[in-house]
């Protein structure tokens, strides 16, 4: 009934917390048992360790927040010698690997690195990251670009890719539409839209970092907009993300044309968001007149 | 960490813009004095970490500043309020690593953890000495409270109108090979690690994204890696900061 196929793999529900909001899922296990998951999506890695951006770096905005942690990670050597064994122990689903990149060589050496990893179904390959200079967003800014990522990671890597892209663009259907042609399996969106906040008491930014990345429900009307925009203009799965923080903007997003969909800053505010979800879903299916939820994908589009 | 629905017992002033809140509910999971709650309020984003000053089996002591919107929601609370709390946060104090005596200081809304902490290491059998700054005579709480403990308690006042004047560091007994514990702002907790080396633990600030270490906000560098001031903190020893 919840069942949805991603690229050719079964989840056994739509919902995946999104990366950066889940850690390596091992800490959330000591909550709730995280197999009820449909997948999860590890915290963005880099070729080498990364502390990330200078603190203060969360701010509070109406209906959700600010961050510009600037993707701290461990490293991809110590990912896959140390996260990812523990992922493995506690969750038996599919994994979705991000992974986020300063260069074309970096993100092909990482995802070559974690082609071989047993239990990663997809690689998401985050070009959209808006906390780090010289990589990240820049490499989700143009179509030219995005293509050029694309290609570099499915020429080492037979595993589907997940392409994640920025809300911070003009056109971002031409930019899935270049990851596409390159060969992208999927396509994630939205990653956070770039704001900052300023304190009235300082009269100085909040953030060390000065800007972050918006996430929170107040995003989720933006990221319902592009994901129907991309739905339009592309024939791979997306995953629709932004804001999603009940049953309902889960299938209010799956209608749009996401065939999954991930849970971010939900899961910051209640631990169990993901867990409330999965459990709500089959009621407001009902109430909906819904009796197989994949049939909802893209239904919005329809007649 | 547990997640439940707290009831508001109690909710008074007891200082400038500085009130006690006292919640029912299930304290099972805090393990140590230091940890925090984090509150969710009504038309706020994220929750609002505050430290656990007290707690019996079913109640849990905040003491909090009115510093911004949230903090000022929370003073206008009738008792009867429910709020959605988590509780149980962090990495706390340590009693075990000080030995017979304990130097324990507060600054201003950094005292309310030392309530509880002091609490636990009196009944551990300890000599506690409890020292406490605040700006002005109308910010001073708690201060019979920790004696009504046992504790010996001294006062500093910034502008001289309670107790001594000066900060914390003016009245630090003269014996300063005894295990301290702190929490304060910033420039005291520095002032503190300079009198009195690394031989204590500091209980430290960040704005926080989950409070529960999974959102990455609050990360620190130390000597031994990178820490959540959430989960590996607040609580940290002393000798792991890059204070130098």
């Amino acid at each position: 009934m919840l069942t949805t196929t991603l690229c050719g793999v079964e989840l056994k529900n739509p919902i995946i917390p999104a990366s950066g909001t889940f850690g390596y899922g091992y800490e959330f296990h000591e909550l709730y048992d995280i197999n009820i998951l449909g997948s999860l999506s590890f915290k963005g890695t880099t070729a080498e360790p990364r502390f990330g951006n200078p603190t203060p770096r969360i701010a509070e905005t109406p209906s959700g927040m600010l961050n510009s942690v600037g993707l701290q990670n461990p490293g991809i050597e110590k990912v896959i010698g140390e996260e990812l064994p523990k992922l493995r122990d506690c969750f038996h689903g599919p994994i979705m690997a991000n992974i986020s990149g300063f260069s074309l060589e970096e993100y092909a050496s990482s995802c070559e690195k974690i082609d071989g990893e047993e239990g990663v179904a997809w690689i998401e390959v985050n070009i959209s990251c808006p906390n780090v200079h010289d990589g990240g967003m820049a490499f989700g800014a143009t179509p030219e670009k995005a293509a050029a990522v694309t290609k570099a990671v499915r020429a080492v890597t037979k595993k589907p890719i997940i392409m994640k892209l920025s809300p911070n663009v003009t056109d971002i259907a031409s930019i899935a539409k270049a990851c596409e042609a390159e060969g992208a399996d999927g396509v994630s969106l939205i990653n956070t839209l770039l704001g900052m906040r300023i304190s009235l008491k300082t009269k100085k930014p909040i953030m060390a970092n000065r800007m972050g990345g918006l996430s929170g429900s107040c995003v989720f009307p933006v990221a319902l907009r592009m994901v129907w925009q991309v739905y339009e203009a592309v024939n791979i799965p997306i995953v629709g993300m932004g804001g999603v923080t009940t049953a309902e903007d889960v299938v209010e997003m799956m209608l749009a044309g996401a065939t999954a969909v991930e849970v971010g800053a939900a899961n910051l505010v209640d631990p169990f968001a993901c867990k409330k979800m999965i459990e709500d879903l089959p009621s407001v299916m009902k109430t909906y007149g819904i009796d197989k939820l994949s049939d909802c994908i893209g239904g919005a589009h329809h007649g | 960490m547990h997640k439940g629905i707290y009831t508001i017992k109690s909710n008074i002033k007891i200082a400038a813009d500085v009130y006690e809140m006292v919640l029912s509910g299930d304290t099972s999971a805090i393990t140590m004095p230091g940890q925090f709650i984090n509150i969710l309020l009504p038309e706020k984003y994220l929750r609002r970490p505050i430290s656990i000053c007290d707690w019996s089996e079913d109640t849990i002591t905040i003491v909090y500043k009115v510093v911004g919107g949230g903090t000022a929601q929370m003073a206008t609370m009738p008792v009867g309020t429910e709020l959605d709390c988590l509780v149980g946060l962090g990495t706390g104090f340590d009693t075990k690593k000080s030995e017979t005596s304990a130097l324990l200081l507060g600054g201003g809304v950094g005292t309310p953890p030392m309530y509880g902490l002091a609490k636990a290491l009196l009944r551990e059998g300890k000599e506690v000495t409890v020292l406490l700054g605040f700006n002005s005579k109308d910010d001073v709480f708690y201060q019979e409270k920790f004696e009504a403990l046992g504790a010996k308690v001294v006062v500093a006042t910034a502008d001289g109108s309670f107790g001594t004047r000066g900060f914390v560091t003016d009245i630090l007994p003269e014996n300063k090979d005894v295990f301290y514990y702190t929490c304060g702002p910033i420039p005291m907790l520095k002032a503190i690690y300079k009198a009195l080396g690394t031989k204590g633990q500091i209980s430290l600030e960040e704005r926080m994204g989950c409070g529960f270490g999974a959102c990455m906000g609050c990360s620190m560098q130390t000597k031994v890696g990178n820490k959540r001031v959430c989960k590996e903190g607040p609580v940290f020893d002393a000798d792991i900061l890059l204070w130098e």
